[in-house]
């Protein structure tokens, strides 16, 4: 598969913070590729030197098989692109906007067909200041489907959404991804990352800390399940020494997250080592592992940063 | 609309289009462009026109033999409001100007006024003809008053063109300056700029848009003052138009500039007005820029405004010609260049 994107040692300083710290990344044609990360991890950064508008400090970029020297025009036309955050007007129409976005580019798609494929037909002379919040990141992904691109950057296409809206938005770049259309998404959701990427780059403080399918990551964790419990007194890691089937025990915060084979078989025995020990239980809950636990293992905290 | 728009002027219409769009759907926008001069044209003009119908001058007769014989012989005038005082209560009465003039009741007539009272003297004169004829003096010759109303001579005629300049000014620096730090503020900027657009098509537009904007501002002043106040417009229209284009891309430059690196809004408004204030008041908007005294004028001359007033109220009042404002307008033009140029060298999308 040619490369859509090709990233060797990049590295992005703004004046004292060095936000993008030595990426690589191979992006193939076709394929949906996450950038995974907290907060401040340098994705945004990272796509904007993609996308054309920040100049790399250091690294080799290549977007379509071409850098952006010498042909920034041609390069333009052929991506679609969902910043962050923008308010593309206040009162416009849906349908205004997707026209005028049109009209930069060369080539494109009609209008109205790139109305219905992100939902917003009924809305289409509705003015953008009256939309919600997931009609106008359908707005924005509308304006880089238009351009009919072969490379499309979502940035954070969902941060800020109620979670029917994100679903709702899932869907639209899931049917978008499910064309074959190369794509590449930050996010700092997981289940945002497990549901639409093919391939996911876990990024923290400007590096790329793992690679791989989602299914991959996940199954480094060596369990399929993740155990949580708090306790009082907390337990120690050598108090937990050798409870059947656990693969890895990790402190976050005022939790232990164990990563186990089978939840309904560790449970009993931890509920049994708690009580040799003398400690009541606090909080207890499971769940399928998933990238966040990825990214805990990886770095002992949690993808929404709350450790 | 057709989907696939004619290439060349595609995307410079549309953004046009979009400038128009959302300025003509911005309520507040409009308020201020078309309806604040009208409102101020309207309430200073009426305020300062008066030439029809002047006020009577009160005057007052003081207790005296005479008195009833004065008050019934001023009372013929009716440009006089007579009353009759006795000499203390007149005196205060010139305090605030509540009579300009005060004449004696007796045989003698004596007149107490305040000279520096602009009318004063005038009044004084007047009275004392009509006390003299009724004392039976005869005039030497036979005169008669035709009134003239010089064309462009009054108050209104003098602000309209002043009003035209402001609104120029401030609609042009707001409507450039200030959408552009907020299109940069939201990221609209960057989208744009990171999407084929010629940047040149997008400022293009905002000129293009303000040419729209300042033909309909003009009109309105226009189709205000001329029927309302009967404001003659004397000279040559090519001339107004070259000024008001001139002057208005002079300040967009000035918007341009202002908002070429400026990332908040407040930012921007406080440079902006840092700009226009004191050109709001040297520049002769509501009242003639040679008031101020000839150290300022080297320094008043020069600014944007003064050239643009000045050079409307020739063209507008007095009937100029092209010829006549070429160096205003060649001026207004040459600084919209050095601005424009400045300012998109300066211009930060990201
Ligand atoms: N314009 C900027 N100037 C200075 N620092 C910045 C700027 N933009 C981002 N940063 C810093 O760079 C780091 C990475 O930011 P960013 O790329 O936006 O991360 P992410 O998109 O993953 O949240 C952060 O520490 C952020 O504070
Ligand atoms: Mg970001």
């Amino acid at each position: 598969m040619p490369l859509a994107i090709e990233v060797r040692g990049l590295i992005h300083k703004y004046d004292d913070v060095t936000a993008v710290n030595g990426i690589d990344l191979d992006v193939s044609e076709g394929e949906c590729f996450g950038l995974l990360g907290p907060n401040g991890a340098g994705k945004t950064t990272t796509v904007e030197i993609l996308e054309g508008l920040l100049e790399p400090t250091a690294g080799l970029v290549r977007v379509l098989g071409q850098s952006w020297k010498g042909n920034a025009n041609a390069l333009r036309q052929r991506l679609g692109i969902a910043l962050q955050e923008t308010t593309l007007a206040d009162r416009l129409t849906v349908r205004e906007i997707v026209v005028l976005f049109r009209s930069f580019h060369d080539r494109g798609v009609d209008p109205d067909a790139v109305l219905a494929t992100v939902g917003l037909v009924d809305k289409k002379d509705e003015w953008v200041m009256k939309l919600s919040g997931g009609q106008k990141q359908r707005l924005a992904i509308a304006c880089a489907l238009v351009g009919e691109p072969d490379l499309l950057f979502l940035d954070e296409p969902t941060t800020g959404l109620d979670p029917q809206a994100r679903r709702d938005l899932w869907e639209v770049v899931g049917n978008v991804v499910r064309r074959g259309k190369t794509c590449l998404l930050t996010t700092h959701y997981m289940e945002e990352a497990e549901r639409l990427c093919h391939r996911v780059a876990i990024v923290d403080k400007g590096k790329v800390i793992a690679l791989g399918t989602p299914a991959e990551l996940i199954g480094r964790l060596g369990g399929s399940q993740v155990l949580e419990f708090g306790s009082a007194p907390e337990m120690t890691a050598e108090t937990l020494e050798g409870l059947p089937g656990v693969r890895e025990a990790r402190h976050v915060l005022d939790r232990w997250r164990l990563t186990v084979d089978a939840a309904h078989e560790a449970v009993p025995a931890l509920l049994e080592r708690l009580r040799l020990h003398g400690a009541a239980l606090t909080a207890l809950s499971t769940h399928q592992a998933s990238l966040d636990d990825v990214f805990v293992l990886l770095t002992g905290r949690t993808l929404r940063g709350d450790a | 609309m057709n989907p696939t728009p004619p290439r060349l002027l595609g995307p410079l219409w549309e953004l046009v289009l979009a400038r128009l769009r959302e300025f003509f759907r911005e309520p507040t926008a409009i308020f201020w462009t078309y309806g604040f001069p009208t409102v101020l044209a309207l309430a200073l003009g009426i305020a300062f026109s008066g030439g029809t119908d002047p006020k009577a001058i009160p005057i007052a007769v003081l207790d005296g033999p005479r008195q009833a014989a004065r008050v019934g012989t001023l009372r013929q005038d009716p440009g006089l409001s007579v009353v009759s005082l006795c000499e203390d209560e007149a005196r205060r009465r010139f305090e605030g100007a509540r009579i300009v003039l005060a004449v004696s009741g007796d045989d003698e007539a004596r007149y107490l006024f305040d000279p520096t009272h602009p009318e004063a003297d005038a009044t004084r004169r007047r009275v004392d003809d009509l006390l003299q004829r009724a004392a039976g003096r005869q005039d030497a010759i036979v005169t008669r008053s035709d009134l003239v109303q010089a064309p462009g001579s009054r108050y209104i005629d003098f602000l309209v063109p002043g009003l035209i300049g402001m609104n120029i000014m401030s609609s042009s620096m707001w409507g450039i300056g200030y959408a552009l730090v907020e299109a940069r503020k939201r990221k609209l900027l960057k989208r744009l700029a990171a999407t084929p657009m010629k940047r040149s098509h997008f400022l293009g537009s905002f000129l293009i848009a303000r040419m729209v904007f300042l033909a309909t501002e003009v009109a309105a002043i226009l189709a205000f003052a001329v029927p309302v106040f009967d404001v003659r417009f004397q000279g040559s229209i090519l001339a107004a138009a070259l000024l008001c284009v001139a002057g208005a891309m002079a300040f967009a430059g000035l918007g341009l500039l202002a908002s070429s690196r400026t990332t908040s809004t407040e930012t921007v408004s406080g440079l902006m007005n840092l700009i226009m204030l004191p050109m709001f008041v040297l520049s002769g908007v509501f009242f003639s820029a040679s008031h101020f005294p000839d150290w300022m004028q080297a320094f008043i001359r020069p600014l944007p405004l003064t050239m643009l007033n000045d050079g409307l109220r020739a063209v507008i009042n007095e009937g100029a010609g092209v010829g006549d404002v070429a160096l205003p307008i060649v001026a207004l033009a040459g600084g919209a260049l050095v601005t424009l140029a400045v300012g998109l060298r300066w211009f930060k999308w990201t």
